[in-house]
């Protein structure tokens, strides 16, 4: 039972990790942005390219994989994503599910339709158990490593965002562009790093899932679905509120699956009905702020 | 678009009237090759178009006085797409013969087509036990899942020394075939089934399942699943230190798939999976095969559906030579039914009555050879009947 919890927990966070980027543009820069799960997928076939031509150590591709998908949403943030930002919702959503489609096609073309494989270092792939019969905790080491990681990117994002000058500059950013900008805020470069740094989360995300979630093309499509509801349910205003929603649907969705397989797929989404039945604004949301 | 196939058909009915085109088609035997060339299922189309392309290389392309001419089209594994592209080379191009298919709704959507037009269709993948009924001009040159799953059974029943197995598939078509027929054929041998899970074909997580499995604490772990999601399985029980709790993971040899298998690490050795190919079958024509396959294909390793296209396009040729290149989809269909021969995998024949493949299911263990991870053969059923047609 331990087991299935900490298996969740592990899941949780990687959903977290993965879709806290879109919460960032959602929540915050008001912006739809359904090619989030692209720039994850994005960082996982860097990690799959180092590790199998390269022979890069998995650790190097983690950073690798942040980086480089940061700068590649920085790019794309200016080129294309800036002047989707004063359209409607229904434009930005054309617009950036068409860029999911054009991704899954490319990455088709190039890197081959079949899953990839990646091979873990030795140290991160056994297990330890803890205690006995029902009571017993089997840890695998790359589930504890991937809620070490999390864990210390929630902390650090909740950091920058609550106590530093740029998160207070990009939340004074996101309440009133104008009024931001008047005092000498500058907007463009508050919405572009964050952005980058949204994206790169995504690819870091989609690099840490390469080994748990499985990596073909189909990636962006087949995860859309989750990200949506983490940040739908959690809502969009800040750290906690996906965190909590994403290990909310990590554990139901792992027990669910555990202990009435034939409907396991269905939990995470009655859970979802049910809670936004309950709380349409999502479970955890600032009283009037924007939505 | 229905109006536009209708006249570019009559403008070929036109056509063929004048002598001259007649001449030309006389001379041409035209192969329709339908594949999954994109999308999810793609390597089964490169492995199929590879190895039919090996098999004209070798064997040239002028039989009985006519030249084969393959054509390759890519249905993207949708069954819509997969009967639009056959009625076009039915009607446009004139096809002799319908090859390839990569999954089995693809198979069932071009099988009425087959049958109005009385053009033989050979399937080289798909596996669904039942195809073959579809229309009596199928021919099946790939293998049926009950064939692998039954031959499974019997093994971990006997040899396995297994008694309480889980089985593990995807919730499809043929995951549920290789469920019912495992099952049914393991406890009639005196084994039991614990416990049946079925994993949603979209399913991002095996741990919650394999956990579930692993309490359930059984001799074996039956596993199908689409071959790129074999590789997860693998991983994710090794994880969960299932081997070290006495649970031998076994399955059809869609798990191993040689397309993959050096891919997954050693945590797959020991493995053992019951299935009709291998490309480490110690046969000499084996051997040439795929060291020819390798060598044209910039070292890809050919799989089990590389050997369908290949034994396919042999039946193609046999009953084209039979039928003297004389005579239409009928007397070709004739010269199918029957054939026997020896393919890179092994003998087989076309059983006339069900125009389905008997051939033999080798039981196989993953190995080092060589310095690469390889489905070493160990034990074999021989000419086994697909168990699906038996009732």
């Amino acid at each position: 039972m331990l087991t299935i919890l900490f298996d969740g927990i592990a899941y949780g966070m990687l959903l977290f990790i993965l879709a806290v980027g879109l919460a960032v543009t959602m929540g915050l820069m008001n912006f739809i942005n359904l090619a989030h799960g692209a720039f994850a997928m994005v960082g996982g076939y860097i990690t799959v390219l180092l590790m199998q031509r390269f022979d890069v150590p998995f650790l190097l591709c983690l950073p690798v994989a942040f980086v480089g998908v940061a700068l590649l949403g920085a790019v794309l943030e200016r080129t294309l994503y800036r002047p989707m930002y004063s359209k409607p919702h229904l434009d930005q959503v054309l617009f950036s599910i068409g860029l999911t489609f054009m991704a899954v096609a490319s990455m088709d073309y190039f890197m081959s339709s079949s899953q990839q494989i990646i091979q873990l270092p030795e140290w991160l792939k056994g297990r330890t158990e803890i205690g006995s019969g029902h009571w017993m905790l089997g840890m695998g080491h790359y589930r504890l490593f991937i809620i070490a990681v999390c864990a210390a990117l929630t902390v650090g994002l909740q950091y920058v965002l609550a106590k530093t000058r740029f998160g207070s500059r990009l939340r004074a950013s996101v309440d009133d562009q104008r009024v931001a900008a008047g005092l000498g805020i500058n907007v463009n470069v508050v919405f572009l790093s964050t952005f980058a740094v949204g994206s790169g989360l995504a690819g870091l995300g989609g690099a840490l899932g390469t080994e748990v979630l499985g990596l073909d093309p189909s990636f962006p499509l087949k995860f859309m679905i989750y990200f949506l509801i983490v940040v739908a349910v959690g809502g969009t205003s800040s750290i906690t509120g996906p965190l909590l929603a994403a290990l909310l649907l990590g554990i139901a969705d792992v027990a669910g699956k555990y202990y009435i397989p034939t409907f396991g797929a269905f939990i995470v989404y009655g859970l979802m009905i049910v809670i936004l039945i309950w709380r349409p604004q999502g479970l955890f949301v600032r009283k009037g702020g924007k939505a | 678009m229905k109006k536009r196939v209708f006249l570019s058909a009559s403008a070929l009915a036109v056509m063929a009237l004048s002598s001259a085109a007649v001449l030309a088609q006389d001379n041409q035997f035209k192969i329709g090759l339908i594949l999954p060339m994109t999308g999810q299922q793609a390597s089964t189309g490169r492995q199929i178009e590879a190895a039919a392309k090996l098999y004209m290389a070798q064997h040239g392309d002028m039989v009985a006085g006519k030249k084969i001419v393959l054509i390759v089209k890519d249905d993207t594994s949708v069954p819509d797409v997969t009967k639009r592209l056959a009625q076009e080379l039915i009607v446009n191009d004139k096809v002799n013969a319908l090859a390839g298919f990569g999954i089995t709704p693809s198979a069932f959507a071009t099988a009425p087509l087959a049958t109005q037009s009385k053009t033989p269709m050979v399937v080289m993948a798909a596996a669904t036990s039942s195809i073959t009924q579809a229309s009596p001009y199928i021919v099946r040159t790939s293998f049926t899942l009950p064939q692998a799953s039954v031959s499974m059974a019997d093994w971990a029943a006997s040899k396995g020394g297994m008694k309480k197995v889980v089985t593990l598939v995807s919730d499809y078509g043929p995951g549920i075939d290789a469920e019912k027929f495992f099952k049914e054929r393991f406890t009639f041998d005196g084994g039991a089934i614990v416990e049946s899970l079925r994993v949603p074909m979209r399913n991002p997580d095996f741990a919650p399942f394999l956990q579930k499995v692993r309490d359930a604490n059984p001799d074996g772990l039956f596993v199908f699943v689409p071959s790129g999601a074999g590789a997860a399985v693998m991983k994710q029980f090794l994880e969960r230190g299932m081997d070290k709790a006495g649970i031998k993971l076994i399955g059809t040899g869609d798990i191993t798939d040689d397309d993959q298998l050096n891919d997954m690490g050693d945590g797959a050795i020991g493995v053992v999976t019951a299935h009709h190919y291998s490309a480490a079958h110690p046969s000499a024509m084996n051997k040439k095969f795929v060291e020819a396959f390798k060598k044209a294909n910039k070292g890809m390793r050919p799989n089990f559906m590389a050997v369908g296209g290949y034994d396919g396009m042999h039946v193609i040729y046999e009953a084209l030579k039979a039928s003297k290149g004389q005579g239409g989809g009928d007397a070709l269909l004739a010269a199918m039914k029957g054939q026997v021969f020896e393919s890179p995998r092994g003998p087989m024949f076309i059983d006339a009555q069900t125009r389905d493949v008997v051939q033999n299911i080798y039981l196989r263990k993953v190995q080092k050879q060589g310095g690469e991870l390889q489905n070493v053969e160990f034990d074999v059923i021989k000419d086994v009947k697909d168990p699906g047609k038996a009732k």
